[in-house]
């Protein structure tokens, strides 16, 4: 858990910042998993709780990601299988959940990998832009997804969203180790 | 006039952005070793008939089983396969690997072939302890400069995805005619792992 420096891995689509930061979440895996899984999660938490994601996961990745352009440094990447384990597990229970620890996932989430983004950036050279680019992806990515489940009704449909969380979890698991044999 | 979007009308829609949304893009290119990464993780599970046989007997089995257990064991074989890649990543070792992958395919496509009902515990345990052979002997196997990451996500999809495979065939077990033809595959399915046991002893 020692914080160390980012080595850039940002790919660049010569659109500049803004678009750099847009296709960020798309091409980062790292991120867009645990983001599905939230907004998996959020869909079968139910309108309300969707809603209230939508809004909370950029405004903290947004806070995260102003941390690690300012600090240029993050928490190691590994730690990020966690986001996995616990976001994909959620999903896989479908169990219900106060609204507070559901508000704070979305916290915890935004913060962490918003400051691994934002250290990325800063190394990269893209700044407040290109954060800008992937909150805004965040916002649209959430409520598709969100959105999306949300509106299932049919009990198979339901099951298959936890099935598709078990699967996140599984990836995790493989992730982690990898990542704890520094081939992640 | 109402114009908010019908979700479920949309839906096909949204799986289709969803499915663009995940292609290797252009703009990830030069990260070779991500993609290659997930084109292994995809072709990696179909590249071996054993893995195949056994995960569509999962699939199989669940449907022939009924719900919840269509979607307990494809939920189930995932995840603790996950874990005994993991246990092989970090560095365990698992004796009898490939006979626990032969017995795999030969107990799953027994289970199918005489239609076995246990309890769904058993069940559960019995797709989960074969699940960490697959893992282990599978989950691990990435060619140098390859993600990691991207590896695992193609490893589990494909992997799922044959499960998928398995519970539409199995689909068939509400017509007499299908519950005959998918005990019969159940025994072809037993019958190479016998072969895949044999090879392995």
């Amino acid at each position: 858990m020692i914080p160390f420096s980012i080595h850039a891995h940002l790919v660049t689509t010569g659109l500049g910042p803004l678009f750099d930061g847009i296709g960020h979440v798309a091409v980062t895996p790292q991120d867009l998993l645990p983001v599905v899984a939230l907004a998996l999660l959020a869909g079968l938490g139910g309108k309300a709780y969707g809603r209230r994601v939508l809004f909370v996961l950029p405004a903290a990745w947004f806070v995260g990601g102003l941390l690690g352009l300012g600090l240029g440094w993050a928490m190691p990447i590994p730690a990020t299988a966690l986001s996995f384990l616990v976001l994909g597990g959620l999903v896989a229970a479908d169990r219900p959940m106060e609204s507070g620890v559901g508000t704070g996932l979305a916290v915890v989430l935004g913060l962490l990998h918003g400051q691994i983004s934002g250290a990325e950036m800063a190394e990269a050279g893209l700044g407040l832009t290109g954060l800008l680019g992937t909150v805004g992806t965040l916002f649209v990515l959430v409520s598709m997804v969100a959105g999306l489940v949300a509106s299932l009704h049919r009990p198979w449909t339901r099951i298959a969203v936890r099935v598709a969380g078990s699967w996140i979890v599984a990836m995790g698991l493989l992730y982690a180790g990898w990542a704890l044999r520094g081939q992640g | 006039m109402n114009h908010m979007v019908d979700f479920r009308r949309a839906w096909p829609a949204y799986v289709a952005a969803v499915a663009v949304f995940s292609l290797p893009m252009p703009l990830a290119a030069h990260e070779g070793g991500s993609v290659a990464g997930l084109v292994s993780g995809l072709y990696h599970p179909i590249s071996g008939l054993d893995h195949v046989l056994a995960m569509v007997a999962v699939g199989i089995w669940g449907a022939q089983l009924g719900a919840p257990a269509i979607w307990v064991l494809p939920v189930t074989f995932p995840m603790v396969m996950a874990l005994g890649g993991m246990m092989g990543l970090l560095g365990f070792s698992l004796p009898g690997v490939e006979l626990g992958i032969g017995a795999s395919a030969l107990l799953l496509g027994l289970m199918v072939a005489f239609e076995k009902k246990p309890d769904l515990r058993l069940a559960a345990a019995l797709v989960g302890f074969f699940a960490i052979f697959h893992g282990f002997a599978h989950g691990a196997e990435l060619q140098v400069g390859e993600s990691g990451l991207t590896y695992s996500i193609g490893f589990v999809a494909c992997t799922g995805s044959l499960h998928a495979v398995g519970i539409g065939l199995g689909l068939a077990h509400r017509w007499r005619r299908g519950r005959r033809a998918l005990r019969v595959a159940g025994g072809a399915i037993a019958l190479a792992g016998a072969w895949f046991l044999w090879k392995a002893l």
